[in-house]
């Protein structure tokens, strides 16, 4: 088990030194260099100008050395100016302008993320900030959607080709056909638009006191979560992740239910539901567990774009706000935390698989 | 004259589809009388759910084949007086086109209806092209890793994982944007991405004839001229009559698109490669001393169609809702286009005052998903009854 541990974090590593680099490497292209350069010294400058800006703050060395320097294993590059005040990567990020003040290496590994342009504030304060907006989102995400997902996948499972089983099939196949940008939208006009819709009427009917039924744009739910700013967007991403986890459960639950052990309980006359809820369940709960854990990658997806939708300034709205805005080391930085968190949930979910499955013996 | 009221709307929409009414039952007809003898294809009509998934399909196919007779107004052109209107308005100056904006207008003034019928010809442009070179690229090195194993297993494994591992959202906001296009990243993409489908069908025709050298070499060299022509004009735009060619927007779009669905459909094919690589009838061809390619591609994939036809649909579905989400952030796409993902993100910021500008290509993107998906299951279904 420990070989097995080590040699995945061995492959986790390397799969995130590749991935940041690549990360690095089309972020820092030269186009958007230029870019960066003409919003950081005005638009107007000229082509010499731009790479006079680019040598004086160490834009020009080569691809490696830089990410070397980003991660913190390179010398940070210096830049002696003629009254003597020296300037550097360190000196910046420390904000000194004495020599010798500054470390010699700030990168990553020394806890330097670098500075946003975007909201002009250090990376890891914004980063940190908004990471637990979309920590509370994925939170309500996961709560709603699991059980749901079981339930629907079970009720299916247990009894293949049932009236149930096709109706709640097809609602699972309807759900992943459902991406999130349409039916974030869907339910906003239905039930957050003051025009059309469920609203108006509920308003006239004077059962609701604001124009409203649900909030369109989550942004208050930053400082107080309620049912009515919130429940639009978790429902939006847990809508489409909740088919394929439920179809997953389904196919699960159908081959434990075909099993002889499921055969024998039946013979010995034990109830139906007591077989489902002791003999079957927690056999058929093995595979939708590593679905689940994959699955948090792939709700990043739907948590960029319901955020987006629905203005909720989370990381998912700050990883757009910064590819919108050329904002280089912010979404250097986002997309580190991206990639580790998927790296994360594919080690569990391997590591999940082993511990509850008894048949698998890693050596 | 009056607004139409909601009967009227649905209709006039019901007339305006009548090529589209005409063509699915002409081809339900056809297709349910011959079903016996059409293999899989005509299994499907044994199952509810496939023809509903095939009749959704269709119904979008057939929508984009006729977009010109179906089409009330241009799908670019801006009328006055008709902002935001509302379903089934009157236009003010006609000028002898159609007299109302069936689904309404959207914030430009333009009209919806039209706009989403185009759209579905944006859309069915790109999906299936691109989940079929995702296939081939994914079959190209899913067989040989499944069937050879070792290093080569290794080293692919890695390298799809490695892409694998990358959030889809933040590919796409890294590989598609106006400056990436400028670099030579997205040339340097396609031209390995689209090479793979030339060396398939050589490979393939090659495996299979190369005891008969004059057909062989007529097979192969037709592949040949005709792969590099559409080659060169694809991923290069150098195609010397201009047939062939590619905005490098959309090559940018359809190069991420493909890569991000690549690796997927190799871990497919890998796992099915292992699981066939033991049965009996290719330890027969290995003693008969057929090659490793004439195993793999004429042996081991025609045994592996079912899942994969399976996963076709699914994967052109999820390519769509690909295409929808880079509409949606806006990437890649022109400004006026009409495909459904960029109409949604237009229609979002007037959205709880005007809905019916981001509803209609919303629901149109949902039916065309849901067709496909549906599709899927009655195959799987049909597939496994034997």
């Amino acid at each position: 088990m420990l070989f097995f541990l080590a040699r995945r974090i061995g492959v986790m590593l390397v799969t995130a030194f590749c991935l940041t680099f690549v990360v690095f490497y089309l972020t820092n292209i030269p186009a958007k260099l230029e870019t960066l350069a003409k919003t950081q010294a005005g638009s107007r400058i000229s082509d010499a100008e731009v790479a006079s800006w680019l040598d004086r703050n160490g834009y020009n060395q080569p691809m490696l050395v830089r990410y070397g320097e980003w991660l913190g294993v390179a010398r940070g590059w210096t830049h002696a100016a003629d009254d003597g005040a020296q300037s550097g990567r360190c000196y910046i990020l420390s904000g000194t302008t004495e020599p010798g003040a500054a470390p010699a290496r700030c990168g990553l590994i020394q806890g330097y993320w670098g500075n946003s342009t975007r909201f002009r504030a250090p990376v890891s304060e914004v980063i940190g900030a908004r990471l637990g907006a979309t920590g509370m989102l994925m939170l309500w995400v996961l709560i709603v959607m699991v059980p749901m997902a079981l339930v629907v996948g079970v009720l299916a499972g247990m009894r293949e080709g049932s009236r149930t089983d096709r109706t709640l099939s097809t609602f699972a196949i309807a759900s992943t056909a459902t991406p999130e940008y349409v039916s974030g939208v869907v339910f906003i006009a239905l039930l957050a638009s003051s025009t059309v819709g469920l609203s108006p009427l509920l308003v006239s009917w004077g059962w609701i006191e604001g124009p409203v039924l649900f909030q369109g744009n989550a942004r208050s739910a930053l400082d107080n979560i309620t049912f009515w700013n919130f429940a639009l967007p978790v429902m939006t991403v847990a809508l489409y992740g909740m088919g394929y986890v439920a179809r997953i459960t389904r196919a699960s639950m159908t081959e434990v239910m075909t099993q002889q052990y499921v055969r024998t309980a039946r013979l010995k006359g034990v109830s139906f539901p007591n077989i489902v809820l002791r003999h079957a369940l927690r056999n058929a709960l093995i595979a939708p567990f590593t679905v689940i854990m994959l699955q948090i990658p792939w709700l990043l997806n739907g948590v960029v774009i319901v955020e987006v939708l629905f203005s909720y300034p989370g990381f998912g709205w700050t990883l757009f706000e910064a590819a919108a805005n050329n904002d280089i080391e912010l979404l250097l930085a986002a997309s580190v935390v991206a990639v580790l968190v998927v790296l994360i949930t594919q080690l569990i979910s391997d590591i999940g698989y082993v511990y509850l499955n008894p048949r698998i013996r890693v050596t | 004259m009056d607004p139409l009221s909601w009967l009227d709307i649905l209709g006039r929409l019901f007339v305006q589809l009548l090529p589209v009414w005409v063509a699915l039952v002409a081809l339900f007809a056809v297709s349910i009388t011959f079903k016996r003898r059409l293999g899989l294809y005509g299994k499907l009509f044994d199952s509810t759910v496939g023809m509903i998934g095939f009749a959704l399909v269709m119904f979008w196919v057939f929508a984009a084949l006729f977009a010109n007779m179906i089409l009330t107004h241009d799908p670019l052109a801006q009328f006055s007086g008709m902002r935001n209107a509302a379903p089934g308005l009157p236009l003010r100056d006609p000028a002898g086109g159609y007299d109302y904006f069936l689904l309404g207008g959207d914030a430009l003034a333009r009209d919806v209806f039209s706009r989403m019928v185009v759209g579905a010809r944006e859309v069915l442009r790109i999906a299936p092209f691109a989940a079929m070179i995702s296939f081939m690229i994914g079959i190209s090195l899913g067989l040989p890793a499944g069937y050879i194993g070792g290093k080569l297993d290794t080293g692919l494994t890695f390298i799809a994982n490695l892409v694998l591992a990358f959030p889809v959202i933040l590919l796409f906001f890294l590989l598609v944007a106006p400056e990436i296009q400028d670099t030579p990243i997205p040339r340097a993409m396609a031209g390995i991405l689209f090479l793979m489908p030339v060396l398939f069908f050589t490979v393939l025709l090659n495996a299979r004839f190369f005891t008969q050298p004059p057909k062989r070499n007529l097979y192969v060299g037709a592949v040949l001229v005709i792969g590099l022509w559409a080659y060169s004009g694809l991923a290069f735009n150098a195609d010397p009559l201009g047939i062939w060619g590619m905005s490098p927007n959309l090559l940018n779009v359809f190069v991420a698109v493909v890569f991000v669905n690549a690796p997927t459909v190799f871990r497919i094919v890998r796992g099915i490669t292992l699981d066939i690589k033991t049965r009996d009838y290719v330890s027969a061809a290995q003693t008969r001393g057929e090659g490793p390619w004439y195993i793999m591609l004429w042996e081991i994939l025609p045994n592996a169609r079912g899942p994969l036809i399976v996963d076709f649909c699914l994967r052109i579905g999820y390519t769509t809702i690909l295409l929808g989400t880079l509409g949606f952030f806006g990437l890649g796409v022109a400004p006026e286009s009409p495909d459904w993902g960029s109409t949604i993100n237009q229609g979002r910021r007037l959205l709880t005052v005007y809905p019916h500008a981001a509803l209609a290509p919303a629901f149109a993107l949902m039916s065309l998903v849901l067709g496909l998906n549906l599709l899927a299951d009655g195959l799987r279904e049909e597939s496994l009854k034997d």
